[in-house]
């Protein structure tokens, strides 16, 4: 795997507020990593960092092997950056927009053509090439911002929150489009909605107050999440201190009368011996559902624990 | 070389996408023409008196320099309104990301820009000599002079336009870029009116002014202390705009 992104202690200032305070990872080929956090809490500034377009106060970065300060020019050559207000020329029409980044991006004479109806194809943009930019709705402006980060092919694809403002279809056909780029470049995208890292992204992190509170593949997030919770419905109410007798159960929660979550540890699902103890006990099982830990529930969890400290 | 091109060629294609560079093309013209006809007029009313004096100022003395002085004149007022919007309206429009992430040096955009408005301002400058030219139909001018107008004009105009530019540069509202530009450049015209009123003459403020430097090369006089002092003026406002726009990077 070929390292793409390497960002090393990145710290930034805005005056004395540190609004990124620290922050290291790497991004590999084949990537997709999510970052998350909440408003203000130093995602902007990151991607903004990662390409060039601000200063970091302290840290360095190396974009496919070129450093970003001593070699600018070939670090952004590999890279394709949609901010979070889409940088467009609304005067221009999207196919003269497109042409306009192509040429600035240094794509080859003889492949101009090819790359602008490649991108126009990708984010279906072919209807509308010739209409002017400021008469497109949100949706269609946004996703002129995503053509033009991947026009010139980069190997880098930094998005700051790509799917504002897009209906749920064009959420799901950018999603997969994300999910496609990913398998041949490395792509950071950022956002708040929690499902979209879920389902586009291999790796999340979270940003809490400039800081990196979580680093993980998506699947050890999926692993973290299972922690497990089981919703238990009875026809009759259930004895709970006998239950408390199975082994993996670390506790009970009486929701109602006849309804009770059960936590459980990791390791041993007891989902067999409690529906088993529940049926010869005679409670008439209704209901033996696995409660997830949602994303949100570990987002919310992990960024108060860290407020606490 | 080609990044330079591409952005001063999208820059200048804007320009005319909006009704702003028609419209003050139009009224530039409008105005100028009606300056040019009254010299011609002058002229005319002149030439009999003229013809008997020895010596006596010809067709391009009369009319050339009056006409490229009131141009100067109304470009120090247009010009702050073209270049306003430079850079500024990237940073507020929030387009210039798209720039600073591109594998293009400040230079590179600083210069496009640059040339992107100077392919306007030339194209005010030959229009405006275009109406002397008509001239030639049914008489004679003095070329050379007629050059050393050109150039003062094309100098004059190319220094504005390296003050708008670094105003651009540094305003975070077009409103004020515009509103400095047409300050400093006010200052600096205006600025050897003191010699006049007072015995005290101040060489500092004369080497300053930029009229001074205008009208001497306008008078057919090219030395190379007004060329260079236009030079020394535009190399000056350029590297500024460069670094301030480097310092985008910075600042917050």
């Amino acid at each position: 795997m070929t390292t793409l992104i390497e960002a090393e202690h990145l710290t930034r200032y805005y005056g004395k507020h540190c609004a990124v305070n620290d922050v290291s990872f790497t991004l590999a080929k084949g990537e997709v990593l999510g970052f998350l956090g909440a408003n203000g809490a130093g995602k902007t500034t990151t991607m903004q960092m990662l390409c060039g377009n601000l200063a970091p106060s302290a840290g360095q970065i190396t974009i496919n092997g070129f450093d970003l300060l001593d070699q600018p020019k070939a670090a952004k050559r590999n890279l394709g950056y949609l901010p979070d207000t889409p940088p467009l020329y609304k005067e221009l029409s999207v196919q003269e927009f497109l042409l306009y980044c192509a040429k600035l991006h240094g794509v080859a004479k003889n492949s101009v053509t090819d790359a602008i109806n490649r991108t126009k194809e990708r984010c279906g943009l072919t209807e509308v090439a010739e209409r002017l930019i400021v008469n497109l709705s949100k949706g269609f402006q946004q996703r002129v911002g995503i053509a033009q980060a991947i026009l010139h092919n980069p190997e880098v694809i930094v998005l700051d929150e790509p799917t504002v403002g897009l209906d749920p279809i064009q959420i799901r056909e950018i999603r997969t489009l994300i999910r496609e780029l990913g398998q041949d470049h490395g792509v950071i995208l950022s956002t708040h909605i929690l499902t979209e890292v879920q389902e586009s992204c291999s790796h999340v992190q979270i940003i809490h107050q400039g800081q990196l509170i979580l680093n993980e593949t998506i699947a050890g997030l999926n692993r973290q999440m299972d922690t497990g919770t089981l919703q238990i419905t009875t026809r009759l109410a259930p004895d709970i201190n006998s239950l408390l007798t199975l082994p993996g159960i670390s506790s009970i929660e009486t929701i109602s009368e006849n309804r009770i979550k059960i936590h459980h540890s990791v390791t041993a699902n007891p989902a067999e011996q409690i529906a088993e103890h529940i049926i010869t006990a005679g409670w008439g099982l209704q209901e033996l559902t696995p409660i997830k830990r949602s994303m949100e529930d570990i987002f919310i969890s992990l960024t108060q624990e860290h407020r606490e400290l | 070389m080609s990044l330079i091109l591409t952005i001063a060629s999208r820059e200048f294609r804007t320009l005319f996408l909006s009704p702003m560079a028609w419209t003050i093309l139009a009224i530039l013209q409008f105005i100028l023409a009606f300056l040019f006809l009254t010299q011609v007029e002058a002229f005319t009313t002149l030439q009999p008196k003229l013809a008997s004096i020895e010596g006596a100022p010809g067709l391009t003395d009369i009319i050339v320099p009056p006409l490229f002085g009131n141009a100067a004149i109304i470009l120090l007022l247009v010009t702050p309104l073209l270049t306003m919007r430079l850079i500024c309206e990237e940073r507020r429009n929030k387009t210039l990301s798209l720039l600073l992430s591109a594998p293009v040096s400040t230079i590179d955009i600083i210069l496009g820009k640059y040339v992107g408005i100077l392919g306007l301002m030339l194209l005010i400058i030959a229009l405006t000599t275009l109406m002397p030219l008509s001239l030639l139909g049914g008489g004679e001018l003095d070329l050379g002079k007629l050059f050393a107008n050109i150039l003062a004009l094309l100098l004059l105009v190319t220094a504005f336009t390296a003050i708008g530019l670094f105003m651009s540069c540094i305003a975070g509202h077009p409103t004020v870029a515009a509103m400095a530009t047409f300050g400093v450049l006010l200052l600096l015209w205006i600025l050897d009116w003191t010699s006049g009123l007072t015995d005290q003459r101040s060489e500092l403020f004369e080497y300053l002014s930029i009229l001074r430097h205008f009208q001497n090369i306008q008078s057919g006089l090219i030395s190379s202390i007004d060329v260079s002092y236009f030079l020394l003026f535009i190399t000056i406002f350029i590297a500024l705009s460069i670094r301030s726009l480097d310092n985008e990077r910075l600042q917050k």
